[in-house]
């Protein structure tokens, strides 16, 4: 059996800073493993930048970070938690520079800084619209340079629970087909989000949510997955993302009409409102008739009058991703764009310390750590900032590999479980297996899976109401009726990844119960999470975060646990 | 609908297969504008689930999805299909270059890493200099690593590349395109020790100007011209005791002595040592002399011209002066 004292699951930008901060805290035995090569991770498709109050741009603090990512969030924030993101930020954001991540910059040198959505300080700190690509090849650099041991293209089946403490995880080596355990002291998770349930994202295909999912069935609730990002640009139909640095940069949004529709939603912030407001005022643009394109499903990005030198200087990316996907040249025309399932508030539930906490009391289970968009500490309450999730999975990557290297250096109470343990948790995750291999059904898990999405975006989109919800709340169960009589051709061991998105979409269907549900219950409006027959945030009853529990029968039962309000009391939400 | 297409896949599954093998998917593409990528999902999902692939992001980013189509090495993900139809309506596509398959479309890359980490792809900067706040760096010092840096690691550069084909000790492109970004990094302080590892057998010298690492780069990188960055820099610092380093300056002066260059002379201007010309030219230059590919000539031994100069000599000569003084750092003009 494999050993490490720790396994952190993801290579994305929680996951590998968690490895970092655990090696400088000390921790000897670290290892990485992914489904993908770490620069092959999710996280860097981010674009836009890493919010920092350096204030290299205009006047900035923590505490006008903190109250905007506390006001963005709709006041579901945690303010523990968004409190130690912003006072964290500068620090982290000079922290990756020392370490060599590549900047855009200011004429004096400095780390240039722009504006971006419900900020309200250009604190948007950028490497032209490729920020994520340039942390996470920064940060795997100094992997490369500790020669942390990576399991490139493993796949996790499932986290080892006993006794209440976590004892590791079973693996399958995507290359051989082969399935053991790896024993570890403490798992971290920083298995990133699940936008893949939707018809159109800007998620990557990996990012399936089975992270989230293997810790639910593990016996840890999960936090507020009602709440899902749409962002309001990713490219019309394809879903690829457009950097909200445009609009950061000054970019207009037009509708059909080739009005700037925002001065109806947010006449102050306009373009640079957060993105749960402007995403619902394109699509309320849209089902009013005032959309563009053959099917009026789209509304349009305006860079025109940015210029050519901008465009190219500070948004290369996204003009090269209009080109080649919609054959548009962005400086001459405008881009068509929709509202695009981007980001998952909700996740597993950890303190501040990355600790995985698994009640309503938040009591800790020993060796279980998790950060970025997999966990919910939650700095982003209902609805996350731009330029916030890179920052929080550095903050919180970071200081969950401390955590982890405290616990081990700390004189914890080593309770190994017995091999019994993991050959029965090997032996379940190769029956499983076995039975996925061997899936010989009349449907297609291609079908399945667009049905799904399907389901998902037209019934728990940007907007929803009680009777599509409750509909698909009984549809989701025949989802997992036919994923059951499904069919795989490919039966061989090495290299399956038609066993391996069978797997995936086994997970998207059990996240997209968990959404549903709690959707269904949540009876108002508040950020990401929008009921058109409950229109308004109610503080009263629903002031509370989402805790969703698996049941015997694998339906989910809801919970709810409080908000930590400390300095900013709710008020009404306006831009 | 659109009209029906072809892709011939490349295929071999290690547990069924002795040796690999074509097949071909005909069948209507899921819309006019679907990428290749689309279309390749389209099978896997609806036709053959056992095709095997590595794709992530389909949006040019996290470099999962290269692989040969019609015969060059590429993204799948960042090109609509109708771009790639030959007469026939088809698409040919087969695994990257110069790396083992393991699977249908899926090679190992073990190799390719190995490069990347052969050139310590990191800052190195003395702590004493981790003041507060961020090292200044100006935007032009930016500009010199914004083309490097934006490298995704797909490995299509090694797909093409004509050297590491003939010669797997050559970093090749993607490392030296790394190496390159953390050359002209300011807050790197190793600058010197790394021009001269570069400078060695395998490293920046053994690029043969090919262009096909500049073809199949799916990003503005252009290794090729990394490649050229990192050789002037090499040459401003004075790292001219390498036979690469010989040999380019040796074809300028050949060239300016007749207009010709004379590729006999080349290689005695190249090498080292006169321990490198009795071990390893002579013995070629014999081989070669044997097999009637070249005619020996004592003359070649002694310096100075020895071939009539092309008409218009003084044209050349003005050419050579020019990119000279062009060439030359401005502040010394």
């Amino acid at each position: 059996m494999i050993e490490h004292d720790v396994i952190i699951v993801g290579a994305g930008l929680a996951g590998q800073s968690a490895a970092l901060a655990a090696i400088a805290g000390g921790a000897k035995d670290v290892a990485i493993l992914s489904k993908v090569h770490p620069v092959r991770s999710h996280s860097g498709a981010a674009q836009g930048g890493i919010a920092a109050s350096l204030g290299n741009a205009d006047e900035d603090s923590v505490e006008m970070h903190d109250y905007d990512t506390v006001k963005g969030g709709d006041f579901l924030s945690d303010q523990d938690a968004s409190l130690i993101l912003t006072e964290s930020a500068p620090e982290t954001v000079y922290a990756l520079e020392h370490m060599g991540v590549v900047f855009s910059r200011t004429d004096d040198g400095k780390i240039a800084q722009r504006p971006f959505g419900g900020h309200s300080s250009p604190r948007a700190c950028f490497a032209a619209d490729r920020t994520g690509h340039a942390i996470l090849h920064g940060l795997f650099e100094q992997i490369v340079k500790h020669d942390v041991k990576i399991y490139s293209e493993w796949y996790m089946l499932s986290l080892i629970v006993h006794d209440n403490r976590c004892h590791g995880i079973v693996v399958m080596n995507i290359d051989t087909g082969e399935i053991e355990a790896i024993k570890a002291k403490t798992v971290m998770f920083g298995t990133g989000g699940y936008g893949r349930i939707f018809l159109t994202t800007t998620n990557a295909f990996a990012s399936t949510g089975d992270g989230a999912i293997i810790s639910y069935r593990a016996g840890i609730p999960l936090e507020d997955t009602e709440f899902m990002q749409f962002h309001p640009t990713g490219l019309y139909r394809h879903g690829i993302l457009a950097s909200e640095g445009a609009r950061g940069e000054g970019a207009y949004l037009i509708n059909g009409k080739g009005e700037r529709f925002m001065e109806r939603y947010a006449a102050g912030m306009m373009e640079l409102a957060p993105r749960d407001i402007v995403s619902r005022a394109e699509q309320t643009e849209i089902d009013e008739g005032r959309g563009g394109e053959e099917d009026g499903d789209a509304v349009y990005l305006d860079l025109r009058h940015l210029g050519k030198d901008k465009i190219m200087e500070r948004l290369p990316q996204i003009w090269q991703l209009s080109r080649d996907f919609q054959g548009i040249d962005m400086i001459h025309e405008p881009i068509p764009i929709q509202p695009t399932a981007h980001y998952s508030m909700g996740g597993v539930p950890t303190n501040v310390d990355g600790e995985v906490v698994y009640d309503e009391a938040e009591n800790v289970l020993a060796g279980y750590y998790a950060a970025g968009e997999c966990a919910c500490v939650s700095t982003h309450g209902a609805n996350r900032l731009g330029t916030n999730s890179l920052l929080e999975a550095c903050v919180y990557g970071d200081r969950s590999g401390r955590s982890i290297a405290k616990y081990l250096s700390g004189g914890y109470e080593d309770k190994p479980a017995s091999p019994q343990v993991f050959s029965d948790a090997v032996a379940q995750a190769k029956e499983r297996a076995e039975r996925v291999r061997a899936m010989d059904g009349p449907e297609t898990l291609g079908d399945i899976r667009n049905d799904l999405k399907e389901a998902m975006t037209h019934k728990c989109g940007v907007y929803r109401s009680e009777e599509p919800l409750a509909e698909l709340v009984g549809e989701l169960r025949d989802f997992r009726g036919r994923y059951e009589r499904a069919h795989i051709s490919d039966r061989t061991r090495r290299f399956n990844t038609e066993f391996l998105e069978a797997v995936e979409l086994d997970h998207m269907i059990e996240l997209a119960e968990v959404m549903a549900a709690g959707a269904l219950e949540r009876q108002e409006s508040r950020g990401g999470h929008s009921r058109r027959d409950f229109p308004t945030r109610d503080d009263e009853k629903f002031l509370k975060h989402t805790l969703a529990h698996r049941t015997e029968d694998g339906t989910p039962d809801l919970t709810y646990k409080p908000v930590k309000i400390i300095r900013h009391e709710p008020v009404e939400r306006k831009y | 609908m659109p009209e029906p297409i072809t892709i011939r896949v490349k295929r071999f599954n290690p547990e069924t297969d002795a040796e690999s093998y074509w097949q071909d998917y005909t069948f209507e593409p899921p819309s006019e504008d679907s990428t290749l990528l689309d279309c390749i999902n389209h099978i896997k999902w609806f036709i053959d689930g056992t095709l095997t692939y590595r794709m992530s992001c389909r949006s040019a980013i996290c470099g999962s999805c290269a692989m040969r189509v019609n015969g060059g090495g590429q993204l799948v993900c960042n090109s609509q299909y109708r771009d790639h139809l030959d007469k026939e309506n088809t698409i040919t596509v087969e695994p990257a270059g110069n790396m083992p398959v393991i699977k249908d479309l899926v090679t190992d890359a073990t190799g390719f890493w190995e490069k990347i980490r052969a050139v310590d792809p990191y800052v190195k900067t003395d702590a004493a200099r981790e003041a507060e706040g961020e090292h200044f760096m100006s935007p032009e010092d930016f500009s010199m690593i914004d083309d490097a840096s934006t490298c995704i690691m797909c490995g299509a550069c090694y797909s093409e590349c004509t050297s590491y084909e003939i010669d797997k000790n050559f970093l090749g492109p993607a490392a030296l395109a790394k190496a390159q970004r953390i050359v002209h990094d300011t807050r790197d302080e190793t600058q010197e020790q790394r021009l001269t590892q570069l400078s060695e057998y395998g490293g920046m010298w053994d690029c043969a100007h090919c262009f096909a690492c500049v073809q199949a780069c799916p990003k503005p990188v252009n290794p090729l011209y990394r490649i050229v960055d990192l050789r002037n820099e090499a040459h401003k610092q004075g790292h001219h005791d390498n036979n690469g380093s010989r040999h380019a300056r040796g074809f300028v002066d050949i060239v300016e002595e007749s207009g010709w260059l004379d590729e006999a002379k080349l290689p005695l201007k190249s090498v080292g040592s006169l321990k490198e010309f009795v071990t390893d030219l002579l013995p070629m230059g014999v081989r070669m002399g044997l097999k009637n590919k070249f005619r020996p000539n004592p003359m070649h031994l002694l310096p100075g011209r020895h071939h009539p100069p092309v008409p218009k000599m003084n044209e050349v000569t003005k050419i050579i002066e020019k990119t000279r003084a062009a060439a030359e750092p401005k502040d010394k003009e």
